[in-house]
This record gives C-alpha cells, sequence and structure tokens, in this order.
C-alpha cells in the first residue's frame, strides 16, 4: 500500500541532541572497586558516614545478581568497562556563582535549548544543570532561599545540609532496594536536592536538567526532594545524551518524601539517545523512583513522557502511607526501531481511603517493544482504599509490539480497584480521513498519536506540554505503517 | 472540471466499479443514485484517493491526471469528501484538526497560513451555515457526535475548505427530517459557479432540498441512466429494481455491449 511505502520512506529519524562537546574532565580509572568509591567520596568531600553508606551499598550490591525478569533484551553489561566518575573541569575552580560557569558547558546548555541565565525563555523555573557526575550551575537559588526553599546540586546539600540529607537519603529507596539502586548508592556523584519547608508553595517550578557528554561514563545521579507539610512542588527533569555506538548505562535513583498536605509534582521528559535504527548505541535507563505520601492527605503524582533511550526501564511509584493521601501515575511511553520499554508503577496503598490513578500510554512503532507492568498493593490496613488504572497501548506497524502485565494483590475487602486496558492499531481510515482534508501522513500520524497521548499531556506543566508534543512528533518519524 | 473516462475499480479481486464514464463541469450538482451495493460510494472512495482499490481507467480533474495524485494532493487541490461515515479522532480537537486542514490547503494556494485567532473568526462565521453549536468546537474530532451532528460536522468542514469539487457521500443517511433541511441549506448555500458538486445518495428525499442539475443512476458498477431532476422523481416511483430489470433489458439489446 502506498500509506506503507510513504511512511518507510520517512525512517530517517534525526536525533537533535546527538552532538558531543569537547570538555576537558577529570575523571577517575575505569571499573568499580571500593577503593573507586573512596575516591568518588573524597573528590566530593564527604562526611565519614555517607562514605560507610556507599560501602554497604556496593557490598551488599556484589551479592546481588543482575535482575532479568524484565520485558526486554540486552547483552551483558561490564561493570568494570564502565567510568564511575568524570567531571569537566572547570577553568575557575570550583564556580561559585553562574557568572563563573565555563562558557563551553553554557554553550552546550545553550545547544540543547537550555538557558543557565536567570532572564529569558525559561524565566519562571530554576534549573540545576547536571553534565555526566557533577552539577554545572543551578539558577534562582537566592530567589528561593528568601522563600526558605533549597534547590541546589545533591553534592553541595550533603555539604551544607548535611542533617536533612542524612535524614532522608535512602528512606524511600533503602540502599539495598534492588540491583541498580543499590549500586547508585554505591557510586552516585550527583543530581538535584530540594526541600520545601512547612507551609510554603514553591514559587517557580524546578528543574534538573541531565546532560551526558562524556564516552564510556555511566550516570548515576541521585535526586531527593521533600516537602514538608502544606508544602508544594512541581519539578521537572529532561534529559539528553550524545550518540554513540555503545550503549551507556544510566542508573538513577530519586526519592520523594510527601509529610502532612504535601504536594510534589515530578514531570519527566526523557530523550536519552535511542540508538540508531537497527538498535546501535544507545542509552540503559535504568532507573528506580519512588514517593512517599508520608503525611495524611499528601499527595504524590508522577508524569512522564518516555520517548529515548534503548531499553527503559522504570517503575516510578508511590507509598501512600498517610491516611487520605492521593497517588498518580501518567504516562507516554514511545519506542520506535529497536527501542524497548518496560515501565509502569507500583501503588502501595497503606492508609486509610488512600486513592491512586494509573494512566499509561504506549505507542509502538517499527520494531519497538512497549510494556506496562503495573502493581496495585492494597494492605490489610488500606480501609477504603481506591485505585483506577487505565492502561492503553497503540501499535504503529506490523512488526511491534505491545505487552501488558498488571499485578493486583488486595488485603482489604473494603478496597475498589478497577483495570482497564485497550490495545489498538492506529486506524487506516482515521489517517485516510486526515489526508483526505489535505493533512499529509506524517502530520496525520503525530496528529492522531498527540490526541492518543494528551490527557497524559495535559497533566505536564504548560511549558513543557508543547515541547512533549514536539518530541513525540520528530520520534516517531517515519515509524509507521 | 472532472472528466472520468472508463472507470473501472475492484476490491480484492471483485469488481466494484465496472466502466463508469461522468463530465462534470464547474458550477454542475449532478446526483448520483443507485441501490445499496451499485458502487456508488465506491466512486466516491475512488476519487478520493483510497488506496485499497485496484484502479484503472482515466481521470482528469482540472486536466490533472487524478489517478497519480496521493489523497492529500487531491484534497490540497480542491477535492473535498463528505464521508458517509465519518471517523473520530479521540483527543485531537475539532478546531485543531480543521485549522491543520485549511492551513495546509491554503498553504497549496499560496496564502498566508491562519493562526488560531484569525482561523476562529471564520470558523464562527460557517458555523452558522450549518446551525452548529459552538461547543462542537472544543470536542474532539467527531467523538461522541451523533450522526446528525457528525454530517452536520462534515459541511461545516467544506464551507470552511472551500473545496472545487466536493463529494457528499450519502450525507443524508440517518438525518432525521430538520437534521436533512439544515444540512441541505449548508449545502445550498456553497452552490456556486466555481464549484462542482457529486450528490450521492440512495433516496430521492435529497433532491427535493438539493435540487441538481444532472441526475446519473449507477448500477452493477456502470452509470445505467442519466437525466434531469425528474429523473430522481421517476426513480421514487417505480424504485431501483423496475429499474434495473430495464437498465439490464436494454443494455443487453445495445450493440456491443456485453453483460
Amino acid at each position: 500500500m502506498t500509506t506503507l511505502a510513504e511512511m518507510r520512506e520517512l525512517t530517517t529519524r534525526e536525533y537533535k541532541y546527538g552532538f558531543v562537546t569537547d570538555l576537558e574532565t577529570d575523571a577517575v580509572p575505569r571499573g568499580l572497586s571500593e577503593d573507586v568509591i573512596r575516591i568518588i567520596s573524597a573528590k566530593k568531600n564527604e562526611p565519614e558516614w555517607l562514605l560507610d553508606w556507599r560501602l554497604k551499598a556496593y557490598r551488599h550490591w556484589l551479592t546481588m545478581e543482575e535482575p532479568r525478569w524484565q520485558n526486554a533484551h540486552y547483552g551483558p553489561i561490564d561493570y568494570q568497562d564502565i567510568i564511575y566518575y568524570s567531571a569537566h573541569k572547570p577553568k575557575v575552580a570550583g564556580p561559585k556563582s553562574l557568572d563563573e560557569v565555563d562558557p563551553e558547558v553554557l554553550a552546550m546548555f545553550n545547544k540543547l535549548g537550555i538557558s543557565l541565565a536567570e532572564q529569558g525563555r525559561l524565566s519562571g523555573i530554576a534549573v540545576d544543570a547536571i553534565v555526566d557526575s557533577v552539577s554545572v550551575g543551578t539558577t534562582f537559588k537566592k530567589k528561593l532561599a528568601e522563600v526558605g526553599v533549597i534547590f541546589c546540586s545533591f553534592s553541595e546539600g550533603v555539604q551544607d545540609h548535611p542533617d536533612l540529607i542524612k535524614k532522608y537519603l535512602g528512606s524511600v529507596v533503602p540502599y539495598s532496594d534492588n540491583y541498580f539502586a543499590t549500586l547508585n548508592s554505591a557510586v552516585f556523584t550527583d543530581g538535584s536536592f530540594c526541600f520545601i519547608p512547612k507551609g510554603v508553595r514553591c514559587p517557580m517550578e524546578l528543574s534538573t536538567y541531565f546532560r551526558i557528554n562524556a564516552a564510556d561514563t555511566g550516570q548515576f545521579e541521585r535526586t531527593l526532594i521533600v516537602a514538608e507539610d502544606a508544602a508544594y512542588v512541581s519539578y521537572l527533569e529532561g534529559c539528553t545524551a550524545p550518540m554513540r555506538d555503545k550503549n551507556q548505562l544510566h542508573a538513577a535513583v530519586v526519592e520523594l518524601v510527601a509529610l502532612e498536605g504535601a504536594q510534589i509534582k515530578y514531570s519527566t521528559v526523557q530523550n536519552w539517545y535511542p540508538g540508531d535504527k537497527d538498535g546501535k548505541g544507545g542509552i540503559y535507563n535504568f532507573v528506580t523512583k519512588r514517593g512517599k505520601c508520608a503525611g495524611a492527605n499528601s499527595k504524590i503524582s508522577w508524569t512522564q513522557v518516555e520517548t529515548g533511550s534503548a531499553i527503559t526501564w522504570k517503575y516510578p511509584s508511590v507509598i501512600l502511607q498517610g491516611d487520605n493521601s492521593v497517588g498518580e501515575f501518567y504516562s507516554v511511553a514511545l519506542t520506535n526501531n529497536r527501542q524497548q520499554a518496560d515501565t509502569g508503577t507500583k501503588m502501595i496503598h497503606i492508609g486509610k481511603n488512600t486513592r491512586s490513578t494509573i494512566l499509561s500510554k504506549g505507542i509502538s512503532a517499527g520494531h519497538g517493544q512497549n510494556t506496562y507492568r503495573g502493581l496495585v498493593k492494597i494492605m490489610k490496613s488500606a480501609a477504603g482504599a481506591r485505585n483506577h488504572t487505565q492502561c492503553d497501548s497503540m501499535l504503529l506497524g506490523e512488526e511491534c509490539g505491545a505487552h501488558t502485565f498488571p499485578y493486583i494483590e488486595v488485603k482489604n475487602p473494603t478496597a475498589k480497584v478497577e483495570h482497564e486496558a485497550s490495545t489498538s492499531k492506529i486506524g487506516e481510515d482515521q489517517l485516510f480521513y486526515c489526508r483526505q482534508r489535505g493533512i499529509p501522513v506524517e502530520d496525520a500520524v503525530s496528529m492522531i498519536v498527540n490526541g492518543f497521548c494528551r490527557e497524559v499531556f495535559k497533566k505536564l506543566p504548560m511549558e513543557f506540554a508543547a515541547e512533549a508534543q514536539k518530541l513525540l512528533g520528530i520520534s516517531l518519524e517515519g515509524s509507521v505503517g | 472540471m472532472l472528466d472520468i473516462k472508463n472507470l473501472h475499480a475492484k476490491v480484492e479481486g471483485q469488481e466494484i466499479l465496472r466502466g463508469i464514464d461522468l463530465r462534470v463541469n464547474a458550477g454542475e450538482v449532478h446526483a448520483i443514485m443507485g441501490p445499496n451495493g451499485s458502487g456508488k460510494s465506491t466512486l466516491a472512495q475512488v476519487l478520493a484517493g483510497r488506496e485499497a482499490y485496484d484502479v484503472t481507467g482515466e481521470v482528469l480533474y482540472e486536466g490533472r491526471n487524478l489517478l497519480a495524485m496521493s489523497p492529500e494532493e487531491r484534497a490540497v487541490a480542491g477535492i473535498f469528501v463528505a464521508f458517509q461515515y465519518p471517523v473520530e479522532i479521540p483527543g485531537v480537537g475539532n478546531l485543531y484538526f480543521l485549522r491543520t486542514a485549511l492551513n495546509a490547503v491554503r498553504k497549496q494556494r499560496g496564502l498566508e497560513e491562519l493562526d488560531a485567532m484569525d482561523f476562529l473568526v471564520v470558523a464562527k462565521e460557517r458555523m452558522k451555515l450549518v446551525e452548529m453549536d459552538q461547543s462542537f468546537m472544543n470536542r474532539s474530532v467527531n467523538e461522541g457526535f451523533s450522526g446528525g451532528e457528525k454530517k452536520r460536522n462534515e459541511i461545516f468542514q467544506m464551507a470552511v475548505l472551500e473545496p472545487k469539487l466536493a463529494i457528499l457521500d450519502e450525507t443524508d443517511s440517518g438525518l432525521d427530517i430538520d437534521a436533512l433541511r439544515v444540512v441541505a441549506a449548508g449545502v445550498n448555500a456553497l452552490r456556486s459557479k466555481d464549484r462542482a458538486m457529486l450528490v450521492i445518495t440512495h433516496y430521492q428525499r435529497l433532491l427535493d432540498y438539493i435540487v441538481p442539475d444532472r441526475v446519473h443512476v449507477i448500477a452493477n458498477g456502470r452509470i445505467v441512466r442519466s437525466g434531469d431532476k425528474d429523473l430522481a422523481l421517476e426513480l421514487e416511483k417505480h424504485g431501483y429494481a423496475d429499474l434495473d430489470q430495464k437498465a439490464v433489458a436494454r443494455m443487453s439489446l445495445t450493440p456491443g455491449a456485453t453483460a
């Protein structure tokens, strides 16, 4: 059919963030050992307790086996062939203000469309910019400090707010949690730390932009967000990496803590390099994200748009401990070419009248494989708990796949759990209708898929919803048949 | 404007159109009538560029070889089909969809693209033609629309896109008498000396409201009779069954014709 042929013709997919910036770096030797961990910890001038925590994690990791239950296929990962710490060498030793940030780094971020100037396009958003293993700068720190909000790199957090870090680090994702989270606990290098004190509504969006630049480097960042009683914060992360033939590992951990009446809204637009159309190269995105609604009436909301990475393996989850707390998960995952995604969420209901909503939209194109895996667990204590899950999959073409693995465990008879799922192929009729109105195939596909994802995009902060739509269009180019 | 010669169309090996000849000039309204399964809707689909059909013959549209054009090329060249079963596109706003379509057409015509505000002015004005409620604008394309609302939406789109050749495929089916009157009034308002229309219908009823210049009857994939508007009335009286027999009888008497 012509449609098929035309669509196939468009298979050249451009990853426009695939450039490399030539930065002078300070890296530790390749491979992993207690010595490497000691070096990382020393470079960061960490307190003894944190080094001990890392070593405890490392020793535990040595006893663990890499999980292979996920619905994704990839070759063995050589953990001794990864560089665990790579920092670009600042021209000025330890830049204290944004004015001192290496111009080459600023230029790199400008090229990515992220301005580290405190004026301009993203002027309503504070940014922590992380390249490989270190934060290169955080904007609006002063303005945020005026209302008591702490927003800084994790490393700075360790130096300036050790008590808070000590109190909350590992409180949601313990060092022994799972293979990749444990590895992260041993070798994590940087990330962001946000603390919103009691009663404060964070006056701007906070965001972290992760950039992998150096070759053969793994990025192991750790983000911790704490919202005290009745605090509110909206946080966004974005990520890109250069195009390389070799796979790079990205094993991050994100922990969120919401105390009584607090709300955390966490949005991700993930656009790591996905590999080429034959599946060569790309990022292994093996991430542990979890939030704890520790206080009553608290709320944690995850929104993710996953279009990049060779393999995505993540389940942003919520532990609903406080009574009446609310957990939400809104996801769009797109796999094109040889990409594989195994993603979903876990909602653990512990408190009374806790509520969770799961809305997952999976789009598979090319040879992409897309799996939704989700757990809804209602504990005995969670009287009156409710969950609604909706998983929709859309297939574009004949050679892709969509899979759904919902796990439901209910131990309280008063709970209500609903699960809806659908799988559809992009309709020839819909496409033809658009084309008869003069809309070219490529635009029509993008329009129909965007419509399919609209409920999720609506949850993104306004500034990013448009970018997410555009990204989806680019990622889909030439994908369908 | 449109010149169809010996048009054949097959789907899955089955021949649906068996040699259609038809000429439509600018400013004319032609009605295509015929029983179910006669090939009326197939003709609309083939003219729109539906790829499921294996098509032979010749179709010239403004002197261009229509059959070599993609569906979107035909659309921007001014061909519009009001579908019998308009599809739903969840999550895509009706207005956004239509603006994208209009801008594709405008681009082809060398006109500037309209932004959301300018488009809204055009849309609001054209909505009046089909007495459409503004709330439709913010809903997804055809999603949750009743049959009648979908048909109105098609005519509304036609009013916005201002095609040169409009093909209305059973626009009257599923409409009650009030909706039919509204839709027909919309269509009549769009009649002009530069625009041609092919009105495909099973029933004569629609032609009380949209009075055609010519009426053609399709049976078994061929045009078996052509005439003026009175032909439709005749059909109403005697039905297609009667006509089929007459047509077949006449054709078998025509020298050189094979069944």
